[in-house]
């Protein structure tokens, strides 16, 4: 059946269950309305459930309702104010964002990052990483039932959001990388407060653990829930941690690395068995490795400037503006006018926290992208939730929901 | 005409104490819960949030109480009320102290002295799984429906254990009595450990005492087996179209039946009013000890508050005096027979509280196929096999 027709139909339930011939006798499905208000939906995303006593026997979502237009923004603004739009599709993932954007536009500018500005930008983007799977193992464990793990999650993010808002001066909409290095200069005792987030989160890690691993009641209720096989899974365009989970060792840091994701040495954890349990293990091994990223980018923090040797599209020091002709005009020029991008298009593939994000950018010469093209993981993600619905029960389903972590701004944009 | 007015104050009492420890119990709840998730909790009404509770109550009332259009009128009115008035009658039974002699009046500390105290209150927890299904299924939703669904399968389900759990020191006992069963308890094995149905020969109770409190975690509908409520997939169960008193009778009804089974359980396993240890080895002073050991506390910190917290150097001390008064109770003669064994029950009783908000700290949820097979499958034999166990060696002794 395809999406009900509900604004000519009465109720939803007469949309769902069209009249029967006479004298047929027919159980009835009860269809329940979930979300957009529904608590553990994540954000604004609606389900149609078609349900046989507690049973799902269809799944439909249904998205939209945080649309906001951002795709056909960029089109209006310069490229680098197009880097604020991408924190606000997904705030867990902004700094991946902000690096996912400003690598294919870096490409067709054709300018060289230094290396001080792309280990950091490493730092920074497997900070978030471990932010944004803080957050998905709070909520998840909530939906779960367990209420505390929730709590603890959220004492660590917030000290990741306070290093966020160390160097950007915001704790969300950070736009801190910026197309052609980054936006400030990192601030004075950066590496302490890293540092100490850092040494401190293994143990956090392994309490988290010891709260859910060898807990019965959560082993049961993700163990052997919400199954895919591989092969559905790369039907429906999903990736990330998900993929990872059924067997597949595909990690865009590792197969085309970017950002200097080369020099670093960490492992990308694999299961085969594709099911809740398995997505849990992932992103909890995977929170270690950012750990273990966070911590060779801090020891091997390279010496040098934030920020390329590009005066056409970089933002001059103020000192030398004030004191330079040549800083002054450029100045001038990117601010009033924008920088040119060169005609052209591009994609840069890259591993948010989700899967994988990219850009596609195309330019025709002036100051505003002519189009920008955003593949998030998210939307991705979500195609694979009737498959995982359907032939459920209902509380497994929401296990199976919060396994997918999707970002509904990341699937509306 | 004596015994009526005697009974008139000691319902008065009664009621009085159980409705303020229900609305502070939600109070202790939402602290304990927060210290265990790191956070402060109520904080803000009243110092530490003492006055939260009167807060939530003006607030309940005031609230328009909605009536669906769809809603069965009759029944979705109802549904609260039966909740609630259920829930609050299982209290009548459960004995607070021995018989007292109180301005030359001798009474029992207890609303009703049943001889078939047990029956009653099995029989009025059966009787509130009806507010729960009726109030899910006349609100005429679909969620509430299949939370009313999931709750009274579940609540008849885990009756089951839980009667075969209660009947298992009965066999011991011989009486269905909640103040003999008390009485009987009294005493010491060895001179110093309790006769407490747990430690209770020929068979300890001690296996019945936690499939007792298993299924009353799931009578109560509280976590792990809160799935009726279940706010990440039925958002709020079978009270989701509940607004204003009628969901606050519901919120009462839950607290009152915690309430009612800790007492049942403190009774029947844990003895009740007999205090731990003897009262030769000074078991009275026990409640001074604490009492006037809590003033000492608050007063230190009172003294020593933190900045951020300069309300503190007042209210502490305050706190302090109110503790101070407390433990000076327990050493006015008259009063003695009264609060020492109150203080034993309430202190085993709220301890038991302590534990269910502990469990809801910390534990997920089960999923609903899983909690009827943990009922079925392993409750329930494991209930048959005590209770056989038990009346095999009761009656081998009692030969």
């Amino acid at each position: 059946m395809s999406v009900p027709d509900i604004t000519t139909s009465a109720t939803l339930d007469q949309a769902l269950n069209p009249a029967q011939p006479d004298g047929e006798t027919t159980t009835r499905r009860m269809t329940l309305n979930m979300g957009p208000q529904h608590p553990s939906t994540h954000g604004v995303l609606r389900i149609l459930l078609e349900l046989d006593g507690e049973t799902i026997t269809k799944a439909e979502p249904d998205i939209g309702f945080l649309h906001t237009g951002i795709e056909k923004q960029a089109e209006a603004l310069n490229w680098q104010q197009v880097v604020t739009l991408t924190d606000r599709m997904d705030y867990l993932a902004n700094l991946s964002n902000n690096l996912a954007y400003a690598l294919p536009v870096e490409k067709l500018l054709q300018i060289e990052i230094p290396d001080k500005a792309q280990w950091l930008r490493v730092l920074l983007v497997e900070l978030t990483r471990i932010n944004s799977h803080l957050v998905w193992l709070g909520t998840h464990a909530l939906d779960l039932g367990a209420m505390t793990v929730f709590f603890y999650c959220f004492r660590e993010r917030e000290d990741i959001l306070r290093i966020f808002e160390m160097f950007s001066g915001q704790r969300l909409m950070t736009s801190y990388i910026r197309i052609g290095g980054l936006a400030l200069e990192p601030p004075r005792g950066w590496q302490q407060a890293v540092k100490k987030f850092n040494d401190a989160l293994p143990s956090r890690i392994d309490e988290y653990e010891e709260l859910l691993n060898l807990n019965p009641i959560f082993l049961r209720r993700v163990q052997g829930v919400g199954v895919l096989p591989l092969e559905k899974l790369l039907a429906l365009s999903v990736t990330g941690p998900l993929i990872r989970a059924a067997g597949l060792k595909w990690d865009v840091r590792k197969s085309e690395p970017y950002s200097s994701y080369e020099k670093f040495d960490f492992d990308i954890p694999v299961y085969t068995e594709s099911d809740v349990w398995a997505r849990y293990r992932v992103r909890m091994e995977e929170m270690r490795q950012s750990q273990r990223i966070v911590k060779q980018a801090l020891e091997g923090m390279p010496e040098g400037p934030w920020k390329a040797d590009a005066p056409k599209v970089v933002l001059p020091d103020r000192e030398k503006m004030k004191t330079q002709m040549e800083a002054l005009i450029y100045h001038f020029k990117i601010v009033t006018e924008g920088f040119r991008v060169p005609a052209g298009e591009a994609f840069v593939p890259t591993e948010s926290p989700r899967g994988e994000i990219g850009f596609f950018v195309v330019s025709d010469g002036t100051s505003k992208p002519l189009r920008v093209f955003m593949r998030t993981p998210s939307f991705g993600n979500l195609q694979a939730l009737p498959a995982l619905f359907e032939g459920n029960l209902v509380a497994n389903s929401i296990a199976a929901l919060g396994s997918l972590d999707f970002m509904l701004g990341d699937v509306d944009r | 005409m004596n015994f009526f007015i005697v009974s008139l104050i000691k319902t008065g009492l009664v009621a009085f104490a159980l409705l303020t420890t229900l609305a502070y119990l939600q109070w202790i709840e939402r602290k304990v819960l927060a210290h265990i998730q790191l956070r402060p909790g109520p904080y803000r009404v009243g110092p530490h949030g003492l006055l939260q509770p009167l807060a939530d109550v003006i607030k309940l009332v005031t609230k328009e109480g909605i009536l669906p259009p769809q809603a069965h009128t009759f029944f979705y009115l109802l549904a609260p009320i039966l909740a609630v008035s259920v829930a609050l009658t299982a209290i009548v039974v459960i004995p607070f102290g021995p018989e007292v002699t109180v301005f030359g009046v001798t009474t029992n500390m207890g609303l009703a002295d049943l001889n078939i105290g047990i029956l009653f209150i099995l029989a009025i927890s059966s009787l509130g799984v009806y507010g729960v299904a009726l109030g899910g299924w006349a609100s005429n939703s679909k969620y509430p429906l299949l939370g009313g669904l999931r709750s009274s399968a579940q609540m008849i389900s885990y009756e089951l254990p839980l009667a075969l759990a209660l009947a298992a020191p009965l066999l011991i006992m011989n009486t269905l009595n909640f103040r003999e069963i008390t009485v009987l308890q009294g005493g010491y094995w060895l001179g110093f450990i309790p006769k407490w149905n747990i430690f209770a020969g020929p068979f300890p109770q001690i296996f019945s005492f936690i499939i007792f409190l298993i299924a009353s975690f799931a009578e109560t509908n509280r976590v792990p087996f809160d799935l009726p409520e279940a706010e990440s997939e039925l958002v709020g169960g079978f009270h989701t179209e509940y607004s204003s008193m009628g969901f606050a009778s519901f919120f009462m009804a839950e607290y009152a039946n915690i309430l009612t089974v800790c007492c049942v359980g403190t009774v029947l396993f844990l003895g009740g009013w007999q205090p731990l240890w003897p009262a030769a080895y000074g078991s009275d002073f026990a409640p001074v000890v604490i009492l006037f050991g809590s003033a000492a506390i608050l007063f230190f910190h009172g003294a020593n508050a933190l900045k951020s917290r300069l309300w503190d150097r007042f209210s502490f001390p305050v706190f302090g005096v109110v503790f101070l008064i407390l433990g000076a109770l327990f050493l006015v003669p008259v009063l003695k027979p009264v609060v020492v064994p109150l203080f034993w029950f309430l202190s085993k009783s709220l301890f038991l509280v302590f534990v269910f908000i502990w469990i809801r700290g910390t534990l997920p949820r089960f999923r609903y196929d899983q909690l009827m097979r943990f009922a079925w499958t392993f409750l329930f034999p494991v209930a048959v096999v005590n209770l056989l166990v038990t009346s095999f060696l009761v009656a081998i002794t009692s030969n």
